[in-house]
């Protein structure tokens, strides 16, 4: 049961989360879109390759690597069994965050966060609630364009956090940022296939594990 | 110097999401047991046989055994399966290993998110299904349906469906997915669907038959009327080609009615169709005092002119107020007052 846990831990892509995506499918989803300069945001300053005719485009070559980070991180909390919540404020991709989720047996949050979900759990659930492990933001924004407040529960109650970060936005409290876009549907589709792709096949490995130390 | 604050007003713990009674299973499964002991127990005593005793069996038991004078049928003593007692709860939502069951637990509100969900992909359906039609060129039309028969669901109706509170808001949010969906052209795939959350409004309005005119042995067309004001009821019979000859209980009209007004209100009617002496008036009448019995007649003889007038004119005897029975009875007195409405005589000192 150790070896099953402690083994991924020791290769740095055991999941090969590299191959479940490229530049150009970036570039075609048009992931590299951000928004006006007037929007930017000044600790996303560092992410944005430059600026044209007013609109800043986001670096594909820092989110590539961010994205590898953060898919990898996600699979290794899968394959342990961890709890997912993926969360949205945006109307638009509500239905698509929640046929993800199911699909991969994970859970959706893409409606109003209510105040004391995470800091005030025992009380709002019950007394042997299991907080999420993993919050995955597909929109860090919230509609009055502020940071989420899952964002902020999730560092006080010590649960770490991927989140794609738009030009827009705070990508302080995030543990695992991934720069790109998040306002167009085909961004939107990207980044819900490649998070079902890694949970599944985070899950698959696990049970295949599982398996293969039972015959022995 | 330590500062104690304290407050005369109780501070509002949070409730718990499960309200504030909460039954364990454990607890409900007693009660059956007890529900059941107790109900062979019953039989026994009534001398019936405990494996066929009903429901009804056991009201009426427990009416005959503790008879209660209280008028109201909830406070006197009922015995009930504890199902139908307590209201139903939400048992615990997650499982061993403390996953939850629900994919959309951690909203707050699974079962109407995931109603909102299952709505939405049906409005996604119809819509496809329409651009799969308009591909194919195949025309797009709607049966009219008959929308004034139905009517959603209220809030609290929707409140027990998925046991749990909702807001205004939501309920609204709800309610526009289901008018936008009905407006859909090919929504008539999802019918079963929608039918689950409308409910069918029985026919309010029935309009008043007027009856029509009735003929007696030597011919002449006649018509009855039933009216009432306060305690006085009254029945006419209008006999059409007479002289304006009306008579109350076998007595003449001037007899019965010294006073000038309660004859005044017998011709109202009559005078308002311009039929003063056409028809002859017979009455009877019984209860009430003089303008009560007047007013009671009133009501009767214009209900039974309708079958001898076109419907416009039925139409102006209602707008004049001749064919709405008078509300109006006598207030009862109340304790501490000296009548309905006076009061004692206030003294300062």
């Amino acid at each position: 049961d150790d070896k099953l846990l402690s083994e991924p831990l020791s290769h740095p892509d055991f999941f090969n989360v590299k191959e479940l995506f490229s530049l150009k499918d970036l570039f075609d989803a048009r992931v590299h879109l951000g928004h006006k300069k007037g929007c930017r945001h000044r600790f996303m300053e560092p992410y944005i390759f430059g600026c044209r005719l007013d609109q800043d485009i986001i670096d594909l070559d820092q989110t590539m690597q961010h994205l590898q980070l953060a898919l990898n991180f996600t699979a290794h909390i899968a394959y342990r069994k961890g709890i997912i919540l993926f969360v949205s404020r945006k109307r638009q991709f509500c239905h698509l965050v929640e046929t993800t989720a199911r699909e991969c047996g994970e859970y959706p949050h893409p409606r109003y966060w209510q105040g004391g979900l995470l800091t005030n759990a025992h009380i709002q659930f019950g007394s042997g609630v299991r907080l999420p492990d993993l919050l995955i933001f597909l929109s860090s924004l919230n509609n009055i364009f502020e940071p989420h407040v899952a964002i902020r529960d999730a560092a006080k109650m010590n649960i770490p956090t991927v989140g794609v970060v738009d030009t827009n936005c705070n990508p302080c409290l995030i543990t695992y940022p991934i720069p790109g876009n998040d306002d167009s549907p085909s961004a939107m589709e990207l980044y819900c296939k490649l998070f079902r792709m890694t949970i599944i096949r985070a899950k698959d490995k696990r049970q295949q594990s599982e398996v293969f130390d039972e015959l022995r | 110097l330590r500062v104690i604050c304290t407050t005369t007003a109780v501070q509002r713990k949070k409730v718990g999401a499960s309200g504030p009674e909460k039954y364990t299973e454990a607890f409900i499964k007693k009660q059956i047991e007890e529900f059941n002991l107790g109900k062979r127990h019953l039989a026994n005593m009534m001398g019936e046989d405990p494996e066929t005793f009903t429901q009804e069996d056991i009201d009426r038991a427990i009416a005959y055994l503790f008879p209660s004078g209280l008028f109201d049928k909830q406070a006197r003593p009922i015995m009930k399966h504890p199902s139908e007692i307590f209201p139903e709860q939400r048992k615990i939502q997650w499982g061993e290993d403390g996953r939850p069951f629900h994919f959309l637990f951690y909203t707050g509100k699974q079962s109407y998110y995931s109603l909102m969900h299952e709505t939405y992909e049906k409005l996604l359906n119809v819509q496809n299904y329409q651009d799969q039609l308009t591909a194919q060129d195949l025309p797009v039309q709607k049966e009219k349906k008959n929308l004034a028969g139905s009517r959603w669901l209220t809030k609290i109706e929707l409140e027990e469906m998925l046991l749990e509170k909702l807001s205004d808001n939501e309920y609204s949010r709800f309610i526009q997915l289901l008018e936008k969906l009905m407006t859909l052209p090919c929504s008539d795939i999802e019918e079963k669907y929608i039918q689950k959350f409308s409910k069918e409004v029985s026919v309010q309005l029935e309009k008043t038959v007027i009856e029509p005119l009735k003929y007696d042995e030597r011919g002449v067309a006649f018509s009855t009327g039933e009216g009432t004001r306060k305690t006085a009821r009254a029945t006419a019979v209008v006999y059409d080609n007479g002289t304006g000859k009306i008579t109350v209980n076998g007595i003449d009209v001037l007899h019965y009615f010294p006073v000038l007004q309660d004859r005044e209100q017998l011709l109202f009617p009559f005078q308002f169709l311009d039929r003063v002496g056409k028809h002859d008036t017979v009455c009877t009448v019984s209860g009430g005092g003089r303008s009560a019995q007047a007013g009671a007649i009133r009501l009767a003889s214009a209900k039974a002119l309708r079958s001898f007038v076109t419907e416009k004119e039925v139409e102006f005897m209602r707008q004049a107020g001749l064919l709405t029975h008078d509300p109006r009875v006598k207030e009862r007195k109340k304790p501490g007052q000296e009548g309905a409405r006076r009061k004692f005589t206030w003294k300062k000192r």
